[in-house]
């Protein structure tokens, strides 16, 4: 069965490795900058400011991400935005990766205690002087496990932009298997690729966990 | 160029657009029930004494967590149709999914019944139940209220992921939505009007994961009621005492201000 699977099959495949990683980043990068701002129109003591983001992030996590790629990459082209698919797709995941991580941060701000922020206005400090100097620091130790964990739903995700046609991991398999159709062990690579990729990750992220919590008891 | 939202040429759709939602409601239906009760069954699984029960559930568990869904609906229906397996697009979305959130669930759970302090289970232990009561009503019910709201999530997380199916082409609403979009050439609009079904389906999911909550966690009913009364108690006391009347008799000052009044 293996026959006609030859090498160079497998050496797209892991070239295609590449350009997901390059789209996780993409993902990653512009997400965490935007869940940062999401994060902070989140916690800001202005309600015109707190109402629209809380009403984005409802709105963002209730529509697949599937939905929101053709809205960016179908959808704007009627309006001429001709996106290439990498662009598209890294605009769709960034939507979606801000929402997600905006609010995982949000929770991790204000898991930090009332008095920490008592205690800093007493020195005076603004409000960004707080943030910057007294609560990200500690929330940062927190949101480490979770934002490493949605890294690898990230790297996950990446896998629908073959739906709009990026060539990535998936869609490699994809061009493969219509060359030589053999699904299973095509697809079977393909989840094995992930798999390597995702699970140190996984990992790495619940040994952080476990060893926050040891700190925390 | 010029160009402005127009949803007319999607009103003829609508049936389409219930039709493709009804059957995102029913596959998610389908698999969250089933795929609940595989996460319980893998949950208790793991954590059994046998060391080769608990490994394999740990490879199915890892093993679907860190494969892309996409990928696993591909392997499910591409790969078993390539030996002989022919499953219908329904039949293999749901199969997906159930295999998808079985994973998801066992682990979400299985950090319920880790939470359940090692004393109870001896105390259930001293009192001579068995061990299927034990697990059901010490170990699970507790554990499985403690970690509904992050169940619910994942619920959620599932129906939106029920789009992916639309790549094996079941007539879901992401796939009625493609076809809809090349019938109309009214891309966006499509699409947004398909978003905002998906957003009403999430808020349909989040109230009967609420409702079912309700009903089903007794103590959560009890303590609430427990509460009411304490609050409803206070007030009566509040209201007397600024009345005039102040009332000492505690805990059954419904019937003395009832008896004093008459």
């Amino acid at each position: 069965m293996i026959g006609n699977f030859s090498l160079t099959y497998l050496a797209y495949m892991v070239q295609s490795i590449g350009w997901t990683l390059v789209l996780s980043a993409l993902a990653f990068v512009l997400g965490m900058a935007g869940g940062f701002l999401v994060m902070l129109g989140r916690i800001s003591p202005r309600r015109w400011l707190r109402l629209p983001t809380q009403i984005f992030i409802e709105a963002i996590q209730g529509i697949p991400l599937l939905i929101l790629l053709f809205i960016v990459y179908f959808g704007l082209s009627v309006y001429g935005f001709e996106l290439p698919s990498i662009v598209a797709a890294a605009l769709a995941l960034m939507v979606y990766t801000s929402a997600y991580l905006g609010d995982i941060w949000r929770g991790c701000v204000e898991a930090m205690p009332r008095a920490q922020w008592e205690a800093a206005e007493c020195l005076s400090f603004s409000r960004w002087q707080t943030l910057r100097l007294v609560i990200i620091p500690q929330a940062v130790r927190l949101s480490l496990p979770p934002t490493i964990g949605f890294l690898v739903q990230i790297i996950k995700m990446t896998s629908l932009a073959s739906v709009i046609g990026f060539v990535e991991l998936t869609r490699a398999g994809q061009i493969i298997n219509n060359s030589i159709f053999q699904p299973f062990l095509v697809f079977s690579l393909v989840g094995v690729f992930y798999f390597v990729l995702c699970y140190p990750l996984s990992r790495w992220s619940a040994s952080l966990e476990d060893r926050l919590n040891v700190g925390n008891r | 160029m010029h160009f402005s939202l127009n949803f007319a040429p999607l009103a003829p759709y609508w049936p389409v657009f219930l039709e493709g939602a009804w059957l995102t409601l029913k596959m998610t239906v389908f698999s969250v029930v089933i795929g609940t009760a595989l996460g319980t069954l893998v949950a208790f699984a793991k954590r059994s004494r046998h060391r080769l029960l608990s490994r394999l559930c740990g490879i199915y568990i890892e093993s679907v967590r860190n494969t892309p869904f996409l990928v696993q609906i591909f392997l499910l229906y591409f790969g078993l149709a390539s030996i002989g397996v022919h499953l219908p697009t329904f039949t293999a979305s749901v199969l997906a999914m159930v295999i998808n959130i079985g994973a998801y669930a066992a682990e979400i759970i299985r950090a319920g019944l880790e939470s359940v302090p090692r004393g109870q289970i001896e105390a259930a232990e001293c009192l001579g139940l068995s061990k299927w009561r034990i697990a059901w009503h010490v170990m699970l019910q507790p554990a499985i209220e403690k970690v509904y709201p992050s169940l619910t999530t994942q619920f959620i997380l599932m129906m939106q992921a029920s789009a992916i199916a639309s790549q094996i082409s079941a007539e879901e609403l992401t796939a009625v939505a493609n076809t809809v979009q090349s019938d109309t050439f009214r891309s966006l609009e499509t699409y947004i009007v398909v978003a905002a079904l998906y957003l009403a389906l999430s808020l349909l999911v989040k109230l009967v994961a609420w409702a079912a909550g309700e009903y089903f966690f007794k103590r959560r009913r009890t303590v609430r009621r427990a509460a009411a009364q304490t609050a409803q108690a206070a007030r009566r006391r509040a209201a007397a005492a600024r009345a005039g009347r102040p009332d000492v008799s505690g805990t059954s000052s419904g019937n003395a201000t009832q008896r004093s009044a008459s």
